[in-house]
């Protein structure tokens, strides 16, 4: 788990995660919402079905991979928190049409 | 500089595109609008800065002293870069780049084609591979990720933190997570013990850097509150929820520790991925122990055109990526014209001269930080191929029973760098294991073979694209 800061001066967003409303702050990663909400699992892997999050943060490792919006394998850690916006884990390789 | 939120803004042409508003690209930027030139900057972040300045002008963190001074010496090149006449398009990823100079760029789920006259890569650095048991479980990352947490949304890890490895970086998160408030409860130190012997000879050329200062200050401020375990041989993750990290001395000692985050680290290395990409011919850095892009004294790799500045060029640090990418700036100034070689050749010298401090610290840093081979070969359990989840085991089974000679070849058996990831957290690895199993350096096995996209980009992405001739041209080799 990973927590703010005390002296955070950032607006709330909410938005859903899993179907569910969640709570992040404006200008961060969807990641890093995650991680604050308690979440550290994005995505289970379509090779062995293990769990993974959040590794890199920097747009290389694709660990952090989750469902936006209806698009698939966005890169969580890429992507800037909107309010509303429908935010997925993932389970396996990419569903065709999402 | 003119921020572009729609890749549909960005023009046709520019005289010089820059791939990373880090350091560099932030520097040869400016440096290149200020000579005339029309610039491109993208960069895949929501803001300037790359990594090591990251979030400089939107960070939530109200104290200035948590990140300590370094971080804010990037608020002169953010300024200047924000005073440029430069357009720049964030949340981009340039996917494509080729010796005619057309880059792919794709933003907001659109991709195109761009023209330049010069390009200057500046993609920095990526965290080294750091391959122990456990490494893909939750609650383990970089120390890099954790870095980039607290700069960019004010977030720390919470509970029990455990930082391993070797490296600046593990001592500058370590007093960055102090003065949060956000004590670690150990550091499992790896650099291995006798490369203070090594390092030694290089001291002179350190001395007058101002990073022993520096770093020995905050070295004496991290060990006066948090336990620190030095000369660590051996790291594995036992196991999780919570996370259990064993750990072995080369001297014996060994112990366990419950850990609710396990933060990796052990050095840097150059993203060559887009270089690479382009047909950059890639050299083996042994000091390093990794590979970077061919350059000359001014970035030029050996695509004419395209020079590489920065940490992506080999590592230096932020200090010299500003100078080389001021330094690619003026020489793409010259070979457009805009400058004469005079005055290319004297500006380019005052660069130098402040350069060459911080080059001579070099050599001290490369040796005694050098990554243990242990922890760059990866234990048998560890994953080597993140993305595929080829454990280090197997590479080396299939290496020694197939004869398998280089990356490229081992891809056909166990997919190793054929994941998202393109072998970013495992190009290293691979090339170390079979070289190790070949009983030949790294440098003749070689790297992967690296093709565009180099982030992955939907067909329908592509299918959208417009397609001039210019277009086919930049996907089409001849």
């Amino acid at each position: 788990m990973f927590r703010r800061l005390p002296d955070l001066a950032r607006p709330s967003v909410s938005f859903l995660l899993d179907g569910e409303r969640a709570e992040g702050r404006e200008g961060e990663s969807v990641a890093a919402s995650l991680l604050a909400a308690g979440r550290p699992v994005c995505r289970t892997m379509p090779v062995g079905g293990l769990p993974r999050g959040p590794f890199c943060m920097m747009g290389a490792c694709f660990d952090c991979l989750v469902t936006i919006d209806g698009v698939g394998n966005r890169q969580g850690c890429l992507v800037s928190l909107r309010e509303g916006m429908d935010v997925r884990t993932q389970d396996g390789r990419r569903e065709i049409g999402r | 500089m003119k921020r572009i939120e729609l890749l549909e803004e960005v023009a046709a042409a520019y005289d010089l595109v820059v791939v990373g508003a880090g350091p560099a690209g932030m520097a040869a930027a400016a440096t290149a609008a200020a000579h005339g030139f029309s610039v491109l900057v993208t960069d895949e972040a929501a803001g300037p800065g790359g990594q090591v300045y990251r979030a400089i002008t939107t960070t939530p963190v109200g104290r200035r002293d948590v990140f300590g001074r370094d971080y804010w010496q990037g608020a002169a090149l953010t300024a200047a870069f924000a005073a440029s006449a430069a357009d720049y398009i964030p949340g981009c990823a340039a996917w494509y780049l080729d010796d005619a100079l057309q880059v792919g760029l794709s933003a907001g789920g659109t991709s195109r084609t761009i023209a330049a006259r010069r390009v200057i890569l500046a993609t920095g650095a990526l965290e080294r591979p750091f391959p122990i048991k456990g490494w893909t479980l939750p609650g383990v990352m970089n120390a890099g990720a954790a870095q980039i947490l607290l700069k960019s949304a004010g977030l720390v890890a919470a509970g029990r933190v455990v930082l391993a490895g070797s490296g600046p970086l593990i001592w500058l998160l370590a007093a960055q997570y102090l003065a949060a408030g956000a004590k670690p409860a150990l550091i499992l130190e790896t650099t291995p013990p006798g490369q203070w012997r090594d390092a030694v000879r290089h001291f002179p050329g350190f001395l007058p850097s101002p990073y022993l200062r520096k770093g020995l200050a905050l070295m004496a401020r991290v060990r006066r509150a948090v336990k620190v375990i030095p000369g660590v041989a051996e790291l594995a993750v036992e196991d999780e929820e919570p996370l259990r990290v064993g750990w072995k001395r080369a001297r014996g000692a060994a112990g366990t520790i419950a850990a609710d985050h396990l933060l990796l680290h052990q050095g840097v290395v150059p993203n060559i991925n887009l270089a690479a990409a382009a047909g950059c011919a890639l050299a083996w850095n042994e000091a390093q122990a990794c590979w970077q892009p061919e350059t000359d004294a001014f970035g030029n790799t050996s695509l004419s055109g395209i020079a590489v500045a920065g940490d992506g060029a080999g590592i230096a640090g932020a200090e010299i990526a500003a100078m080389r990418g001021r330094i690619a700036a003026l020489a793409a100034a010259e070979a457009l014209g805009k400058i004469s070689h005079e005055a290319c050749a004297r500006l380019v010298a005052g660069e130098r001269k402040a350069l060459r401090r911080f080059e001579r610290a070099r050599p001290f840093l490369d040796t005694l930080y050098r990554p243990a081979r242990a922890f760059r070969l990866g234990a048998a359990e560890a994953m080597a191929c993140r993305c595929e989840e080829v454990s280090v085991a197997r590479v080396r089974e299939a290496v020694a029973s197939l004869g398998v000679q280089g990356p490229n070849q081992l891809k056909a058996f166990l997919r190793c760098g054929m994941g998202p990831c393109q072998g970013r957290f495992c190009g290293l690895t691979v090339g170390e294991i079979i070289a190790d199993v070949r009983g030949v350096s790294p440098a003749e096995v070689g790297y992967y073979r690296l093709r565009p996209p180099v982030k992955p980009i939907t067909v329908a992405e592509l299918a959208g694209m417009k397609t001039t001739a210019a277009d086919i041209r930049a996907v089409v080799r001849s």
